[in-house]
């Protein structure tokens, strides 16, 4: 079966590819908004802090022997421990600060961690074996199992996040934080430690992300320094008011660039910065933003 | 600092540079430098003076330094014709990046900038006439204005100083024009600028526009005296070194970027040296290697820079001045 000149299978393969390019999108601009939201930071690390999720994973299965599904725990952990690290020796410092100095912060800290791990590893990818092998033939299409896992994974993960900001106590606090710190102090909550689980969870989101790609993407200590500036154009597309909205722009974009991979590939590394642009120019507060 | 001994200093200044090949210093290396001081210079017009955190100029920088250097190579025109083409490339690139990037405030204008400037760097490295990875090789310096051979270390030297001079004073003259007012109004406090009745998106569409021109002077200039422009000129990383060069050196400060582009530059050419030298004092073997990790060193001094010393160099400077001058005057 043709869809424009294009074999079926062949279409729907690269839309899963976008679907599973999207949910990492997803998942990284969610743990950005959050962050964004209460900390007020543009985290420029969350790239590298994916990219850490994956090597450890790496050395983890490498050097101590553990299996995929142990490290898909640990490793996000592990990240979100050096998130709170990071958040309680760096960060706190520059909350009254302009904006501009948590990005260069965190970028400051994106070189030192991509430039460790790059002396210790080299920029080439480290060799990774996906954990669920086999495909699953579904009558029009084949789909390797991993990636359907992926897909799977990222939208329960997503859609948790979504469930406890929006329905529990604990969200409830989050969002109120977001909006009147020094009130919701004030009420007896615990706002820096709140501040610090936050940046944590988020980053741990990230690492998480990390884990899930390694087996699809090269491991390599460069991996996340292309995507966040994709995952930027993405918060900026969809805005960081909405937790649904930033988690289906995620997905939307990261089907449209798998899209375009079929019908004009020469544009699909720069068909989401086109997209920004035009929506800059319809409505320059992002698809599901409010101007401030 | 009064205006007198600024002056001084400045003269000092140009009197070294005026000297460097006599002295026994690469040019070529000095050229470099002044090519990334006008950046950096054109780049504090945005961040320093107007507040604004453009994350994009490698954009300009770069993409004026590939239309420069083809022009200047493949359709053969005079070296003053491809700087000509090359500002203007900038300013067109400027005017694109910026009229979108100014639809939104604080943090999103630096993600704006940034994605837009990614995008043309996944231009340059498809585009056929940008060499992909190998870059634009063997740009010929050719006879500026027809009489004055460039081939010359000595001559070109002369030439790229005359111009970053030029450009400099320019740039002088703009901060401290009315219009570099209002600039100064914007970014201590916009809603205000606005209340007194000054269109401010204009006036940030402008220096903005101007910025990007500047810098693609300095991306021009920098082919033709190098004769190569590459990826790396338009990579994200550079518009992080340009962001670098002025924080380290004095966000605001005229003197800053100089400054700051003089250190960045030596941390970059010649980190393995300071690392031995640095074994060679302390006896730690590990500063040995600094030389490899270079992007590690960066990062560090960000952090640095952004937690401690966020008035940078020239910025402390002008501080500790004042207040000598301060304490001074109480006591008389």
């Amino acid at each position: 079966m043709d869809f424009f000149g294009i074999p079926l299978s062949a279409l729907l393969g690269q839309l899963l590819l976008g679907l599973v390019n999207g949910s990492f999108y997803a998942i990284l601009s969610l743990g950005l908004a959050v962050i964004f939201g209460l900390l007020n930071v543009i985290n420029f690390a969350h790239g590298a802090l994916f990219m850490l999720g994956a090597v450890l994973t790496w050395m983890g299965m490498n050097y101590l022997e553990l299996n995929f599904w142990v490290m898909i725990v640990l490793a996000p952990l592990a990240v979100g421990v050096v998130g709170i690290v990071i958040e309680r020796l760096f960060l706190r410092w520059i909350y009254r600060l302009d904006h501009l100095y948590g990005l260069l912060l965190t970028l400051g800290l994106t070189l030192m961690l991509e430039g460790v791990l790059r002396s210790a590893y080299g920029v080439s990818g480290l060799p990774y074996s996906a954990p669920i092998s086999g495909a699953t033939n579904l009558g029009f299409m084949v789909m390797p199992n991993y990636r359907g896992f992926v897909v799977l994974a990222s939208l329960v993960v997503c859609f948790a996040t979504w469930y406890v900001i929006e329905k529990t106590k604990l969200g409830a606090y989050l969002r109120a934080g977001t909006e009147n710190p020094r009130l919701v102090e004030a009420f007896g909550i615990n706002v820096p430690l709140m501040v610090t689980l936050t940046y944590g969870f988020g980053v741990a989101l990230a690492g998480l992300a990390g884990v899930l790609a390694a087996p699809i993407m090269q491991v390599s200590p460069l991996m996340g320094q292309n995507l966040i500036i994709i995952v930027f154009a993405v918060v900026v597309i969809g805005g960081m008011g909405s937790i649904l909205g930033t988690i289906l722009t995620g997905l939307g974009l990261g089907v449209v660039e798998g899209l375009t991979k079929v019908f004009y590939p020469e544009a699909s590394s720069t068909v989401v910065f086109v997209i920004m642009a035009i929506v800059l120019l319809i409505r320059p507060a992002g698809l599901f933003g409010k101007e401030k | 600092m009064n205006p007198t001994s600024k002056n001084i200093l400045y003269g000092l200044l140009l009197l070294v540079l005026l000297a460097v090949p006599f002295i026994g210093i690469y040019p070529v290396l000095v050229m470099k430098l002044l090519c990334f001081a006008l950046f950096a210079s054109a780049f504090n017009l945005l961040l320093g003076y107007t507040g604004l955190l453009s994350f994009g100029h490698a954009a300009f920088l770069g993409g004026s330094a590939y239309v420069a250097g083809h022009a200047m190579k493949v359709w053969g025109v005079p070296p003053e014709l491809g700087l000509v083409l090359g500002t203007l490339t900038g300013a067109v690139l400027g005017w694109l990046v910026g009229s979108l990037a100014i639809r939104r405030q604080g943090i999103y204008f630096t993600m704006i900038t940034l994605a837009l400037a990614q995008m043309l760097f996944f231009f340059c490295l498809q585009m056929p006439f940008t060499g992909g990875e190998d870059g634009l090789q063997g740009v010929p310096r050719g006879r500026l204005l027809g009489f004055i051979e460039l081939g010359n270390d000595m001559t070109m030297y002369y030439v790229t100083l005359l111009i970053t001079v030029a450009a400099f004073l320019l740039i002088m003259r703009i901060v401290h024009s009315p219009f570099g007012q209002i600039l100064k109004a914007i970014k201590e406090n916009e809603p205000r600028a606005i209340s007194l009745g000054y269109d401010t998106q204009r006036f940030k569409l402008l220096v903005f526009v101007l910025s990007a021109a500047l810098s693609g002077l300095a991306g021009s200039l920098k082919t033709l005296a190098m004769g190569f422009a590459t990826l790396t000129d338009v990579h994200w990383t550079m518009s992080g070194s340009v962001v670098l060069m002025t924080l380290v050196g004095g966000l605001g400060t005229l003197s800053g970027p100089l400054v700051g582009a003089a250190v960045v530059i030596a941390l970059e050419n010649k980190l393995g040296e300071i690392g031995h030298f640095l074994a060679g004092i302390t006896g730690i073997e590990w500063f040995n290697g600094l030389g490899e990790s270079v992007t590690m060193v960066i990062g560090f001094i960000f952090v640095v820079c952004v937690l401690a010393f966020r008035r940078g160099i020239m910025g402390e400077a002008i501080a500790l001045v004042e207040r000598w001058r301060a304490r001074r005057a109480r006591r008389a």
